[in-house]
């Protein structure tokens, strides 16, 4: 990054994490079954971090979608039984211009992470993004989704918001 | 002579026109030997030396130069000054001929009778005749080594030369490419600047023509030869550049503008050298940059894009406002340090009013790397920050602001601990030192744990800074410590509360002595408040954990040896009245009590004072009570006593291991004589509470309950077996020989167990010999003959004794322990004992925590592990291609056992060999076995070999078998292992992906959620494989 970039939201507000999921006995144990609930689809929202998009976070000290309470656990909602997931993502300001990019790495990131029986609809939390209606339209729209992932530049971005750097 | 004369002239003949090399040796030697001076030498060459043919010329100067190099500490002064001319002289000569010139002349520089003035000469002939950068890679090193040969010799005489010499460097190192030669000329350069070489009007050319290479970026070739690394040129550079503060003017602008960089490693080897360089500077050399240099700098720190970018910027602050700091202010200049400070806080303070936001951290680091600078900074600092962070504390009501803000002012106070050197000065908090204590307490009385934690942390720091603390203070800290102790049921409260007591009981011993510990006694031996009540469920645990927490702060507040003297009884209390049952403690109780002794045993200053405590009074009363409880088994009143238990004895058998390897050798020693006796000759007297039946025979075999009595064998084991090596063990055959006698025939597993590591330990320590060897034979010859009966009762413990006898002797390369381990190598065929076998490498190859290591004195010798595979590891091969199918899965376990245990640079090494082995050993049914395997290749496959990218067919088939394991513990191994393979050089891993792709699918809906966890990682990392934005 070299010097002169002016971000556009260089002291954004940080949240507190809430930590790791505390491991439970059952966990352990191979004959119970664990269903699939809210807080791990949270966990794997959470812990990816749009450092590339560096209008609302600066590389490294990854500012995780977390702690800038993009997502919140409140905000996820799973059915396991019935194969839905629903998320609301809430944009760090109301003009961000990258609400649809985190929107659509969220659900590509949903598609990879979870079955295939699953159907995944993402979109912003009512009220908080001035174009909220354009942009969960075009995360509804199966085939717009398709062909942004034909997009190989589009592709590109997606890709470096889900590569996980503490490796 | 004359036969000489032909001899030399027969050789000069060969070398110059038969062009044989070899015979520059042996003149060489012929004139190191005597046989003909140098002069001669001249003289036989001189027609080639005047031939007209330059190529017959460079032949005669070739033989000259190198017998020179083999024998220029014979020459005399007279000598050497007609070679010096001659070789000058020739240096104007044809070009083919200036290689051997300079290699002459290099050999010249190295000797010891150089006349005055001559090097001068030659330099001078040097700069004016050689174009150096024209001139081949090996011959401009030549003219490196002798710069570097004179500088370490003729300094004078150099420093005579002037700027000259400065000037006729630069010329010849300008343009140099290779790394090596480079490496030389910033010798040179470092030589010139830290010499204090006369630099005259040529600094900027020299650091023009050394700066450019700044930043280095180089990177060796493969299997490099030359072993030059990046870190050494930046080294040698990062020293000519910050060297000498004539640079700075030139140094500090280049910093700045490489700071601009987009690339990491040049950011950082700026902020180095920047730190570098101004602990050599004075503050007038870099006044006109500061500004700039601040905002640079804190734009890495507050925009930073890695952790090592950030810390390397943070001490660079450091080093300036230091630097700073040494200043010596004059009456009429302003404050520079003052001056940069309020640059600093100006940008970054106002940051620390927002606690929410992210730049609150950037800013307060910034002010904390400045505040740990110097005194003079810290009081500046401090005085502009702390009063508005704790004005923000009070009038702020959220938790995780007033968190915040409170770990804010706690990285302050331990900034300036760094940088306050003397003792007995007086805090640069002290103006604070009311209003932060009432925060520390006001914050420890806060309903939030997170609050909490910090404000304990925040106490022990001010208790660690002179005069923070009173003594009222300390009183009402220990209040807050007990009350949390007491009420607070988080775990990483107690944890920090544990630990602030151990830092303040350590500077403050009187007040825990007279009020935490009676306190946490009474709360101990309190019964819970239960008894007629039927909320006992929920009362209980809670009253557990609280008796759980006191007994970790007694064993940590136990460092100085008067807080010992109060905590010991107390603990020794607990355990007596568990033993009688006249308090109730659970054997969990007990064992955390046997805990924390042995806890204080390892952190006591060894002293006799201490040691006597534990030797004299703890271990008797020890093993009274485990005496007491073992012979009480068979008169049982109903109570059980916890000190039967397995795993209290256990405890209470490395507090004594613990005692007798660390405190005071005599005194383990009479422990140890002592033990023995009771064991060996019943001899109780040194125990109190003494009313016991005068046979005891604890080593003797004895029916009914005997166990009871047997399994105390493992406290003779921590007692004997951890005793320093200067103390003999007393009566140890006869103690060996009962040992072995109890070993093999008793029934009792621990007890055996006890004995046959008892005996190990010992035979471990045993000097070398006969009695030794023989003892062992005698011992294997048992043990043979029981194993090699099928119908033995006793063949486990046979096994047992021997595992463990072989490992100690491995330990020590003992040369019957291949006897012994090649034992166990046949017994891996072996249909009863088989999997037995397999099981005994993971102990032979594995740490023991009670005997056998390094806190023990055991002989532990260096890399034993690497040897034993290294000698072993073909048997097993042949015995796995040997063994019969079903027996097959045995040398898989005994081999994965093994590898599992080896370093991992050993690891990568061996295990192209064993490759195919351990894929086959991922298809063995055993569960064991694959988990093992996979734990081994796990981390190989982070550096894969190239042997194992060969195979990645076959491992990627076995892997995707094993994500449908039954087993959860193999489905979560082998979705590591494709994990890791993601990371493979893309090429290799691209044909695979849409296959692993479609196998990770299915763990995605596991049933566990920590498998599906791994799967959700494994396939994210696979889909960026190959992938535009991915790796």
């Amino acid at each position: 990054m070299s010097g002169g970039t002016r971000l556009e939201n260089a002291n954004p507000v940080i949240f507190q994490r809430s930590g790791e999921r505390l491991l439970t006995a059952s966990d352990e144990d191979e004959d119970v079954h664990d269903p699939i609930d809210d807080r791990e689809i949270f966990d794997i929202l959470s812990y990816f971090d749009l450092h590339l998009i560096r209008a609302i976070n600066d590389p490294e000290h990854p500012l995780s979608l977390e702690e800038l309470n993009v997502v919140e656990q409140v905000r996820v909602k799973v059915n396991d039984a019935e194969n839905t997931v629903g998320v609301e993502f809430t944009p760090t300001i109301p003009h961000c211009s990258m609400a649809t990019l985190i929107g659509l790495s969220i659900k590509v990131k949903l598609l990879r992470s979870l079955p295939a029986r699953f159907k995944i609809d993402v979109h912003i939390t009512p009220g908080t993004h001035a174009s909220e209606e354009a942009v969960n339209k075009q995360l509804a729209d199966k085939e717009r989704v398709a062909a942004a992932l034909e997009n190989s530049s589009l592709l590109e971005v997606v890709n470096q918001c889900l590569t996980n750097r503490s490796i | 002579m004359a036969a000489d004369s032909s001899l030399l002239q027969s050789l000069v003949e060969e070398f110059v026109s038969g062009l044989q090399d070899s015979k520059a040796k042996d003149a060489a030697t012929a004139v190191k030997d005597g046989q003909f001076t140098v002069l001669q030498l001249v003289e036989a060459l001189g027609l080639s030396l005047t031939s007209t043919q330059p190529h017959t010329r460079a032949r005669g100067v070739q033989l000259l130069s190198e017998v020179l190099q083999e024998c220029y500490g014979n020459l005399t002064q007279r000598e050497v000054e007609v070679l010096i001319a001659f070789y000058e002289n020739r240096l104007k000569d044809h070009y083919v001929i200036t290689p051997s010139v300079l290699q002459g002349l290099r050999a010249l520089t190295k000797c010891t009778a150089l006349p005055p003035g001559s090097a001068v000469s030659m330099l001078r002939s040097l700069f004016q005749d050689v174009h150096v950068q024209s001139l081949m890679l090996a011959e401009r090193s030549c003219v490196y080594s002798m710069l570097i040969n004179l500088m370490e010799t003729r300094e004078a005489e150099l420093k005579g030369l002037g700027s000259d010499f400065v000037f006729g460097f630069v010329q010849s190192m300008d343009g140099e490419r290779d790394p090596r030669n480079l490496l030389l000329a910033f010798q040179i350069a470092n030589l010139i600047i830290q010499r204090g070489y006369n630099l005259g009007k040529f600094a900027e050319e020299l650091f023009e023509v050394t700066s450019c290479y700044f930043p280095i970026d180089f990177t060796p070739p493969p299997n490099d030869p030359h072993g030059i690394t990046k870190e050494e040129l930046i080294e040698t550079l990062r020293s000519v550049l910050a060297g000498t503060p004539k640079f700075a003017e030139f140094l500090l602008p280049l910093i700045i503008e490489k700071l601009d960089s987009d690339v990491q490693s040049a950011k950082l080897d700026s902020l180095q050298t920047l730190t570098a360089c101004v602990s050599q500077y004075e503050h007038k050399d870099f006044a006109e940059f500061l500004e700039g240099l601040w905002t640079s700098l804190r734009r890495e720190v507050f925009q930073t894009s890695s952790e090592r970018v950030e810390s390397a910027g943070l001490a660079a602050v450091t080093a300036l406002t230091s630097c700073l700091s040494r200043a010596v202010l004059s009456s009429d200049s302003e404050d520079s340090l003052s001056t940069f400070l309020d640059l600093v806080l100006t940008d970054c303070k106002h940051h620390l009013c927002e606690p929410d936001l992210k730049l609150v951290w950037p800013s307060a680091k910034l002010l904390q790397a400045a505040c740990s600078a110097s005194t003079r900074a810290s009081h500046i600092v401090t005085a502009a920050v702390m009063p508005s962070l704790l004005e923000q504390y009070s009038n702020r009501t959220q938790c995780s602001q007033r968190r915040t803000l409170l770990e804010v002012v706690l990285k302050f106070i331990q900034a300036v601990k760094t940088s306050q050197s003397l003792e007995n000065e007086e805090s640069v908090f002290i103006d604070f030192r009311a209003s932060l204590c009432s925060t520390v307490f006001s914050a420890l009385s806060e309903n939030n744990s997170s609050l909490q934690v910090t404000a304990t942390s925040l106490l022990t720091s001010l208790s660690q800074q002179t005069g923070l603390l009173l003594d009222s203070d300390i009183d009402l800290a220990v209040d807050h410590l007990i009350r949390l102790l007491l009420t607070e049921s988080d775990d990483k409260v107690s944890l920090a509360v544990v630990e602030c007591a151990g830092a303040l009981a350590e500077l403050h011993p009187t007040v825990f002595i007279t009020k935490l510990i009676p306190r946490l006694k009474a709360e101990m031996f309190a019964e819970p408040m239960d008894q007629d009540d039927n909320r006992k469920s929920s009362e209980q645990p809670s009253h557990h954990a609280v008796r759980q927490r006191c007994l970790s702060v007694l064993a940590a507040v136990s460092i100085k040896p008067s807080v010992v003297k109060e905590t010991t009884p107390v603990l020794l209390d607990v355990l007596s009245s568990a033993h009688t049952g006249s308090v109730g403690f659970s054997v969990d109780e007990v064992v955390m009590t046997c805990r924390s002794l042995q806890r204080i045993a390892e952190q006591v200053q060894d002293i006799e004072e201490t040691g006597r405590c534990f030797h004299e009074t703890i271990i008797p009363q020890l093993l009274s009570l485990a005496l007491q409880a073992a012979l009480q088994g068979e008169e049982s009143s109903g109570h059980r006593s916890p000190l039967v238990e397995e795993v209290v004895l256990s405890a209470v058998a490395s507090v004594i291991s613990t005692s007798c390897s660390r405190l005071q050798p005599q005194l383990a020693a009479q422990t140890a004589k002592r033990t023995v006796a009771l064991f060996l000759d019943d001899d109780v007297s040194f125990l109190p509470d003494n009313s016991f039946p005068s046979h005891i025979q604890l080593l003797k075999k004895q029916q009914g309950e005997s166990w009871r009595q047997s399994q105390l064998v493992c406290l003779l084991m921590g007692c004997v077996c951890s005793l320093p090596r200067s103390v003999e063990v007393p009566q140890a055959d006869e103690l060996l020989s009962q040992l072995e006698e109890m070993s093999c025939s008793c029934s009792h597993t621990l007890s055996y167990t006890s004995a046959a590591k008892c005996f190990a330990g010992l035979v471990n320590k045993r000097s070398q010999g006969d009695s030794l060897d023989s003892l062992i034979q005698r011992m294997m010859k048992r043990v043979c003959g029981e194993l090699d009966s099928t119908s033995s009762p006793v063949r486990t413990q046979a096994f047992t004794l021997m595992i463990w006898v072989a490992k100690a002797l491995l330990l020590r390369y003992h040369p019957l322990s291949t006897s012994l381990t090649d034992k166990l190598f046949t017994l891996l065929d072996n249909s009863d004992l088989g999997a037995m076998a397999a099981d005994g490498f993971s102990l032979l190859m594995s740490d023991s925590a009670d005997i056998l290591n390094r806190g023990c004195h055991a002989d532990v010798r260096i890399m034993y592990r690497q040897r034993f595979f290294s000698e072993n590891s073909p048997k097993l091969v042949q015995g796995f291609n040997a063994a019969e199918p079903e027996k097959k899965s045995n040398y898989l376990k005994a081999l994965s056992n093994i590898v599992n245990k080896l370093p991992k640079q050993v690891q990568i090494t061996e295990l192209p060999a064993l490759l195919s082995l351990l894929l086959e050993a991922l298809s063995c049914p055993d569960q064991g076995v694959q988990l093992s395997t996979l734990s081994c290749l796990e981390p190989v496959l982070i550096d894969p070999p190239p042997a194992l990218i060969q195979q990645l067919e076959a491992l990627v088939n076995r892997l995707q078998t094993l994500i449908c394991s039954p087993a959860m513990s193999v489905r979560i191994a082998s979705l590591r292992c494709l994990h890791a393979l993601s990371h493979f050089p893309t090429h290799e891993i691209l044909p695979f992906r849409a296959r692993v792709l479609r196998a990770l699918g299915r763990p995605l809906d596991d049933k566990k959620r920590l498998v599906r966890s791994e799967a959700v990682q494994a396939r994210g990392e696979w889909f960026l494989v190959g992938s535009p934005g991915g790796r």
